[in-house]
């Protein structure tokens, strides 16, 4: 399986995504500059944290207006997996891929550590590898992490199954402790805690390595019914 | 010349307008000599920010040539951007520390975050990746609401920057004393990662080759930054708010990416970051350094503002900003690696043959003056020195022998001095995991990194004990040193070299310069005892504020490690019930600067606490061994607060509890602050095999499981908690006193 790690100026976890596809997932991945995309030739799209265009205007508003948008719209018209974490969730829901937006945390301060998970959906293309309910601890590291909605999308996330992982203890304020939530469709997933830094014991935990996992079962197994 | 408005050189002479940029009387006769004629307008500034204390060192040079500087594992040592130790696998690790004290006591999160920046270009300029980041705090008393501003903005800058550019802040220290009320000091160190051959150097050489700006436009931002940073600070202090620096992180990341481009160019030939003193730094070192000239056509420099005069383009600290020497007729190349990122890469000179540096704009030669005048011509003062008369007090006191009642309370309130106290809030605030190789995160003793692809890891930390320093520079100095060793060695790491932060109040105040001089001859005999030479460094002098108050001598020093197996890295955290805990040292009666003496007497005095720096450096062996052969669960060395608080802190992580029994005085065993100790845990199995490798090691007790912290002294219990309770105070104090309303 074949994922695209797509680099803006600015993002800085895109190397940690890479290194978490390619020496801990064991898959083919490949950093691409956000100018010379040409992400049709790839099975799953990243979009990785950082401070894309320095979080200037809004977090992740510059960069949904770059040209490589179009291929991620694509990419996720064609039910490819689509993820986004951190930044990259923020880009998501700037281009509108996902609904609602991001306030700053609740503290107004940026915050680094590990947090505990729930997996609300374990039926997702990104979380089928994990158990329903299931506590998986995560780090998160961000200024901007509040997500926010409003009722009536709330209650639409939580009708269509669309809320993936929320914290069992809120750092941020997000609306309905929300971590993580993905499109209607399912096979667009933005996060704002890290999996990619938590795919070894020797620096954390492998906790985030079964979601990248999650994406090679599914990409498998939509292969082998192909096949 | 350029502007009819520009004041003449008869007029900087007549008026002595050379003083208000910091020129001496002498210092402008010898450059009138040099030149052979009175220096313009933008000529004296050229030397003036040359010729400070913070590009000079002309204070400091004498002193700095003491320390130890050489050792099989040096490639690279002081005088470039940074200095380059050698790991093995044909890898080094470069690494400097730097200062931003005066930045940050006028505008703390542009100063902060400037100087995080500065140092990045430090280490990226050497061609390395910056792989961490760790900074050495200190403030004054967090009841003062100046102070707490300067706290939460300093620690928001650094932040702000770090987490931006995409390198973890993974340690470092934050002290906190009435004597930096007045005069915050802020200090970053950067670790890079490299191959051998990909080591650059900032050198002008090639007659004929073309001289590239690259990055940031240069704006009005931070003019004579360098000469503010070198003088005192005052009540018109806050009007020298415009020579602080604004910093981009979104440029400085996209500055650290094509930069590591370009370095594998072949057009490349030479690579420096303009830092203090800006464009006029950074050209005239890179001429001196290869022996050749310079000439720049300021009206090729991309400006951010209108008008600008060559004064103001020459002296502009504007932040990310490199200089480049490329292959002549290859310019083309080098600035497509920048247009990937957005980046202005222009041609702005070239090298000449006539040792001159010369500045045309608009059609007229602005500055004509020999380069090494500039770079290498500086004065050196030998200023003299004094024994000031508290420290011959001191020396002469009994020993202080603090009275304790209560050891519990003292406990307590020791663990909740914002000194020893959690610093969760302070680095919860940075970005500590990016890049995913941080393996031991902030808290405990030395940060640790593995180095991706291979099976070796990297300690590093930042230590001063400041309080030790002030009561007796030289074993002060032996023992800042020390401690860093002695944190990397609990990590699992052979500790290679080190880098100084040295920050002192005013060198023309003899009894400052007295404990400048007497710091770093303690600091030279720990780095030679211990083997690990100074490869790089800073100098941060006149750090007093209103009213002549100067700091507490702080030579902070930076120390890395090499941890030969990943297998090997060990924290300071207990790790389970039953484990034997072991003390390394003997303990007496030593509270001179200690935290306690502090806590009772609100000042501090009597002899600092003594060092023999050869028991030091066997006993680091010794434990350095024991860990590398398996046997040891967890260690931590013994500083502030002594073995009370530093068994507290072991057992913090996983709430477990331990029994243990001291000998003798109990407020001595229990706080005393005597160096060269170790607190160890070993399973009972390895008992035998340990105590062979390290026969000094006295059991005291063992870890619990029930979380009970319990001392016993002659069979009696002396003190009992709970370890969540304690955790709860040392935890807590740090945002209990940034919340409370003063």
């Amino acid at each position: 399986m074949k994922f695209a790690v797509v680099v803006f100026p600015g993002s800085n976890c895109d190397r940690d995504m890479y290194f978490a596809v390619k020496d801990a997932l064991g898959e083919e991945a490949d950093l691409v500059w956000y100018q010379e995309a040409e992400l049709s030739s790839y099975d799953a799209v990243l979009l990785p944290g950082g401070f894309s265009y320095g979080d200037y205007l809004r977090s992740g508003a510059i960069a949904s207006t770059s040209d490589v948008i179009g291929q991620i719209r694509e990419a996720a018209e064609a039910g490819k997996p689509v993820l986004g974490v951190c930044n990259g969730f923020q880009i998501l829901l700037e281009m509108g891929l996902l609904p609602g937006a991001m306030l700053s945390n609740k503290h107004l301060k940026f915050m680094c550590h590990f947090e505990t998970l729930k997996v609300e959906n374990a039926e997702t293309m990104f979380t089928r590898e994990y158990e329903p309910q299931e506590k998986i601890s995560i780090p998160i590291a961000h200024g901007d992490g509040n997500y926010y909605c409003d009722e009536a999308t709330y209650q639409e996330l939580k009708d269509n199954r669309q809320i993936a992982f929320t914290y069992e203890n809120n750092p941020n304020g997000s609306v309905g402790d929300i971590a993580g939530i993905t499109n209607k469709a399912g096979n667009v997933l933005g996060m704002m805690p890290h999996p990619e830094r938590a795919v070894e014991a020797l620096v954390g935990n492998e906790d985030g390595l079964r979601l990248f996992q999650s994406i090679l079962t599914h990409w498998r197994n939509n292969h082998a019914i192909k096949a | 010349m350029p502007s009819k408005l520009e004041i003449s050189p008869e007029q900087i002479e007549q008026q002595k307008l050379y003083s208000e940029m910091g020129l001496r009387d002498e210092e402008y006769a010898s450059i009138k000599e040099i030149l052979g004629r009175r220096p313009n307008y933008t000529e004296t500034g050229l030397f003036s920010v040359m010729w400070s204390e913070h590009c000079s060192y002309k204070n400091s040079k004498p002193l700095l040539r003491k320390f130890p500087t050489e050792g099989p594992q040096v490639l690279q040592g002081p005088g470039e951007g940074a200095g380059i130790i050698d790991i093995g696998d044909d890898q080094a690790v470069v690494f400097k520390i730097e200062s931003h004290n005066h930045p940050s006591a006028v505008e703390p999160y542009q100063g902060a975050a400037t100087g995080v920046g500065g140092i990045l270009r430090d280490v990226f300029s050497m061609g390395a990746r910056p792989i961490a980041l760790l900074n050495s705090l200190r403030f004054g008393s967090l009841k003062q609401p100046r102070v707490k501003y300067l706290f939460e903005e300093v620690v928001r800058g650094i932040a702000g920057y770090g987490n931006c550019v995409g390198v973890p802040t993974v340690g470092g220290e934050v002290q906190f004393d009435n004597a930096y009320n007045g005069n915050p000091l802020v200090n970053a160190m950067c670790v890079g990662l490299i191959e051998h051959k990909d080591i650059q150097k900032g050198i002008a050489a090639g007659i004929g080759n073309t001289v590239m700006y690259v990055g940031a436009k240069t704006g009005r931002d931070g003019i004579h930054g360098a000469t503010f940073a070198s003088e005192e600070l005052s009540e018109e202090s806050e009007e020298k708010r415009p020579s602080v620096q604004v910093g981009d992180p979104f440029m400085e990341k996209l500055l650290i990416e094509a930069c590591l481009d370009v370095i594998q160019h072949e057009a490349l030939v030479g690579i420096q970051d303009m830092g203090a003193a800006g464009l006029t730094s950074s050209a005239s070192e890179m001429a001196s350094k290869a022996g050749t000239g310079m000439t720049m056509n300021l009206d090729l420099i991309p400006q951010r503002e209108l008008d600008m005069t060559p004064y103001e383009m020459m002296l502009s600290e504007s932040q990310e900003r490199m200089l480049l020497v490329v292959e002549k007729g290859r310019e083309e190349e080098i600035a497509q690696v920048f247009r990937k990122y957005d980046l202005d890469a222009v041609a702005v000179g070239e090298v000449t043959d006539t040792k001159r540096f010369r500045l045309e704009h608009r059609g007229e030669m602005v500055a004509d003056v020999p380069v090494d005048s500039l770079a290498e011509d500086a004065p050196v003062y030998h200023q003299p020195s004094a024994i000031p008369a508290y420290y011959n007090d001191f020396q002469a006191m009994e020993p202080y022998v603090p009275t304790v009642t209560d050891h519990r309370y003292t406990l307590h309130n020791l663990l909740s001095q914002p000194t020893i106290a959690s610093k969760e809030w302070v680095y919860d605030q940075y970005d500590s995991m990016v890049q995913t190789n941080t393996v031991v995160s902030p808290g405990s003793d030395a940060a640790v990194l593995r180095v991706r692809g291979t099976d070796k890891a990297l300690a590093m930390t930042t230590d001063c004990n400041s309080r030790y320093i002030y009561v007796d520079p030289e074993v002060g100095g032996k023992i800042a040193v020390a401690e860093a060793a002695r944190n990397i060695v609990c990590s699992g790491g052979r500790p290679l070299g080190l880098t100084d932060g040295l920050n002192f109040g005013s060198p023309e105040n003899p009894e400052i310069f007295w404990q400048m001089e007497k710091s770093v001859d303690g600091m030279s005999a720990a780095c030679n005892e211990l083997g690990t030479p100074v490869i790089s460094g800073n100098v941060s002098l006149y750090n007093e504020s209103f009213g002549g108050q100067a700091v507490y001598p702080t030579p902070v020093v930076g120390m890395v490690g090499l941890i030969e197996h990943t297998e090997q890295i060990t924290t300071s955290h207990m790790k389970q019930d039953g484990d034997l805990i072991y003390l390394i040292g003997e303990t007496k009666v030593e509270f001179g600067g200690s935290e306690l003496q502090g806590l009772l007497e609100d000042r501090h005095f009597g002899p600092a606490p003594a060092i023999d720096l050869q028991i030091e450096a066997q006993r680091q062996n010794q434990v350095l061994t024991a860990i590398r052969s398996g046997l040891v669960q967890s260690a931590h060395d013994l500083a502030e607060g002594g073995l009370g608080v530093a068994l507290a802190e072991s057992l913090f992580e996983q709430e477990l509890g331990c029994e243990v029994t001291i000998e003798g005085d109990p407020t001595t065993a229990l706080f005393s602050e005597t160096q060269s100790r170790f607190l160890l845990s070993v399973k009972p199995e390895d008992r035998e095999a340990f105590e062979k490798l390290v026969p000094e090691g006295r059991v005291i007790g063992n870890v619990k499981g029930d979380g009970g912290y319990r001392i016993l002294s002659n069979d009696q219990v002396i003190l009992e908690d709970q370890t969540t309770k304690l955790k709860h105070t040392w935890k807590g104090a740090i945002p209990c006193l940034v919340k409370s309303k003063v």
